[in-house]
């Protein structure tokens, strides 16, 4: 066994690979996860996770209905909190500040690590007052300083064109597509770390689909993302790396590329070419 | 058609459904249709007819008077009461005669067996006249007097005479009343508000030198307005004396009338349908705009309608906040358990508790108790006259607040439980804490349910009639509880109140059956009232449920 095996201190066993182990070596890296078990009241929903997230890179989670990965999203900006009986023990790193120490204010961690949910999600508000939520909540209510956010958030999300004219309007009102762009703006408006994208093109039509993986393709420059999706072509197309969890465990985690033409694992392969799941 | 397969089709449903539909909808309208016929007829100004009437013990006499009721009776009722009634007859109408003048004969109305009616006609000559004393008058007019003099007794004259009379006398009342009422009422007060001073300053030992010429001076000055106006009132007082008109009455006795009494005055049998229509109209705007007159069994009902709306109005404040509070607790912040559902049981079990007991808790527990205490923190220097130690219309409000808070409760925690979770993640995501998703995103959405709650509360708060009459309702009040003496709003007053107003009309009222349409015409304007403050909320609710349309999904 050589030294890469542990990559900045992380136990990467599961990764089994050394061509992917040294590729992590050279990344500046966002979030480390280390032996995290979840339990929801007596069930065990995550076993033993061990993984790092590189920054300003899209880490995309692949796996089955119920295999765990929308609930390992959710550990990153402890979503999982509201969830009554949820327990949590291992430990999660954001750049260096374990976000379970009993320190840490959720409510500034929630700022640093957005979330885009499955289902779009905006607030029965106008278009602009659904941007500026987020910095509303952070004290900020100078006019001047909010036009600027939320125009520059709405370029980030690719709206701005569409919705310049339109800020007033409910944002209950626009297509589906629009609606998640519209809640990645959200999101980005407050300039988080990281980036949760919890399925987000699952409900959208194969046009708003594309618009919003070149959108991922574009948010990589400033932001880390972390994506579930089912569609395994999403994360052929739009991610670095790529973890495959079956059963609360992570079976397989390697750079995207490598994940898809040559799996380690018999499940992974059985997966990816569509034999379950 | 086999009848199994009939009843499986759901037909059988069907019709069972429209038919309850149906007779619901008969019920409301019925009872509608009822109120308004009976309410609404009492304003029409009806013919007065004249009879020739053969009475029990054969005496012939002339009868004036409306007729206000009719009914059959059987032969036998009235022949055992003395009555001679032809044989031909097993039914015979009678009527029930507004004859007015109570000052003379004592009391409003005649019973009139109408085979005993030898003649009936309708002179145009007939007068009515409207008093502040004694109920209406109706007669001839014989002659307009200003002090001893006559001015006219010709009959072609004497109408126009007297319509000129009366107008004076009524600029001259109005200008009487403006003064005793608002000039005079406002001086009381602040004499009043004097004498608190003066017994607070007592109270607090400051009462020195200077601040007894401070108190002294004010009241100077306040009994030489005072004085003034004493003095213009007595001018006023004798000049509406001043004027008297007589009228010959159905025995041919004539009566002086001064025309410091009349209302108004008018001659029904000549009257066009349009003359009429106006006059029905005017009588129906003086009911909801003027004060009620003779204990209440004439005049308007202005101050019981501005009552009601204003204590609902300071219910739906007061039980708004407590009610969401209590809801957003229960729903959000309690861990959901035993407990919870105990307290959301026992909020249901509130709902059914019958009103009068809310009453009676809310004068043991609001007025005496909290009230009491307000007064001896407060307000000592009035004691031992009570301020808030006595129903007012701010316990009434609070104690309808804690009847209709279960429905305000039951309803917020409904619409609260309706708001998808994933706004409430959206939010948490985004940085917000609990509280703040909470107030910025969950309670603005939930505010139409919160509205319907509120709808409710009113509706059963404008009709609640029991527990008031404990807690602050009373017959007449002397003054509003919102009025042109600072501070505008005095939530310690006793007010009046629709609902208790047809009680007492109806029930407590000494004439009884000229006071019986009043009942129903107050119960239709209390429907109305209802309906009015339902319509403006229902209003406010469907613009809010147009700005919260929630998530399709």
């Amino acid at each position: 066994m050589k030294d890469s095996t542990l990559t900045h201190g992380i136990n990467l066993d599961a990764l089994g690979r050394d061509s992917t182990a040294s590729q992590l070596e050279d990344e500046q890296l966002a979030l480390e996860v280390k032996n995290l078990n979840l339990f929801y009241g007596d069930s065990q929903a995550l076993y033993d996770i061990n993984m790092v997230v590189p920054q300003n890179r899209v880490t995309a989670f692949i796996g089955p209905s119920g295999c765990g990965k929308s609930t390992l999203l959710r550990c990153f900006n402890r979503m999982n909190d509201l969830v009554d009986g949820c327990r949590i023990n291992g430990e999660i790193t954001l750049h260096g500040d374990d976000i379970y120490s009993k320190a840490v204010n959720v409510a500034s961690l929630r700022r640093r690590v957005g979330m885009v949910f499955q289902k779009p999600n905006p607030f029965p508000k106008s278009v602009y007052e659904n941007v500026a939520y987020g910095l509303r909540i952070m004290g900020i209510n100078d006019k001047r300083r909010l036009d600027e956010a939320v125009e520059k958030a709405l370029k980030g999300a690719a709206l701005w064109d569409e919705m310049k004219d339109r800020l007033d309007d409910n944002a209950l009102g626009m297509s589906g597509g629009q609606q998640q762009r519209l809640v990645i703006a959200r999101a980005i408006a407050i300039e988080p770390e990281v980036l949760l994208l919890d399925e987000p093109a699952s409900a959208l039509d194969p046009i708003s689909t594309l618009k919003i993986e070149e959108l991922i393709y574009e948010l990589k420059e400033n932001y880390t993302i972390i994506i579930v999706t089912h569609n395994m072509q999403q994360a052929a197309r739009v991610s670095d790396y790529t973890a495959f969890l079956y059963m609360g465990k992570m079976i397989e985690y390697a750079d995207t590329n490598t994940l898809f033409t040559n799996p380690n694992e018999k499940q992974t392969e059985d997966y990816i070419t569509g034999r379950y799941g | 058609m086999r009848i199994g397969d009939w009843f499986k089709s759901g037909s059988p449903w069907i019709w069972l459904n429209a038919a309850a539909v149906s007779a619901s909808l008969i019920m409301v309208f019925g009872l509608l249709t009822l109120i308004l016929v009976r309410g609404m007829g009492f304003f029409w100004p009806s013919d007065v007819h004249q009879f020739q009437y053969l009475t029990k013990d054969n005496e012939k006499v002339t009868l004036i008077g409306e007729i206000w009721d009719e009914e059959s009776v059987k032969r036998e009722t009235l022949v055992e009461n003395g009555f001679t009634i032809p044989e031909n007859f097993d039914f015979v109408n009678r009527y029930l005669l507004k004859v007015g003048n109570r000052e003379v004969y004592g009391t409003d109305f005649k019973l009139v067996v109408t085979p005993n009616i030898l003649e009936q006609s309708e002179p145009d000559e007939l007068v009515v006249v409207v008093r502040r004393e004694w109920g209406n008058f109706y007669g001839y007019l014989k002659s307009v007097k200003q002090g001893d003099q006559v001015i006219t007794s010709d009959p072609e004259k004497v109408w126009l005479a007297f319509q000129e009379h009366m107008q004076r006398a009524l600029e001259l009342h109005e200008e009487i009343e403006e003064i005793q009422k608002d000039d005079i009422g406002k001086i009381n007060y602040g004499m009043e508000t004097l004498r608190l001073k003066q017994r607070r300053y007592e109270l607090d030992n400051e009462w020195n030198d200077e601040n007894r010429a401070d108190v002294e001076a004010q009241r100077a000055e306040l009994q030489q307005r005072y004085e003034v106006l004493q003095k213009r009132l007595n001018t006023l007082n004798e000049e509406i004396a001043r004027d008297s008109f007589t009228a010959q009455i159905q025995t041919g006795q004539e009566v002086t009338i001064p025309f410091a009494h009349v209302v108004k005055a008018y001659k029904p049998n000549q009257m066009s349908v349009f003359a009429k229509l106006g006059m029905y109209l005017s009588n129906i705007w003086e009911f909801v705009s003027e004060d009620p007159r003779e204990a209440n069994t004439e005049g308007g009902v202005f101050p019981a309608i501005f009552g009601t709306v204003m204590m609902v109005i300071i219910m739906a404040v007061l039980v708004t906040p407590l009610g969401v509070i209590a809801a957003v607790y229960l729903r959000e912040y309690a861990r959901q358990g035993p407990l919870t559902r105990t307290i959301r049981i026992a909020v249901n079990n509130l709902a059914g508790v019958p009103s009068i007991v809310y009453g009676v808790f809310g004068l043991g527990f609001f007025v005496y108790f909290l009230g009491g205490n307000l007064d001896r923190l407060f307000f000592p220097e009035a004691l031992p006259a009570p301020t808030f130690g006595t129903p007012g219309i701010m316990w009434s409000s609070l104690t309808l607040a804690i009847l209709t808070l279960p429905v305000v409760i039951v309803a917020t925690e409904e619409g609260l439980s309706r708001i998808p979770r994933s706004i409430r993640e959206g939010s948490l995501a985004l940085g917000a804490t609990k509280f703040e998703t909470l107030w910025r995103t969950v309670i603005p959405m939930s505010s139409p349910a919160i509205m319907t709650g509120l709808i409710l509360a009113v509706a059963r708060a404008a009709g609640e009639v029991a527990p008031l009459m404990l807690v602050g309702v009373v017959k007449l009040a002397p003054s509003m509880p919102l009025d042109g003496n600072a501070p505008f709003i005095h939530l310690d007053r006793k007010f009046m109140h629709l609902g208790f107003h047809i009680y007492d009309v109806g029930f407590q009222s000494p004439n009884v059956e000229a006071a019986r349409p009043l009942v129903y015409a107050t119960s239709l304007l209390l429907v109305l009232v209802i309906i009015a403050l339902n319509l403006v909320a229902i209003q406010i609710r469907n613009r809010l449920r147009e700005k919260y349309r929630a998530l399709e999904s």
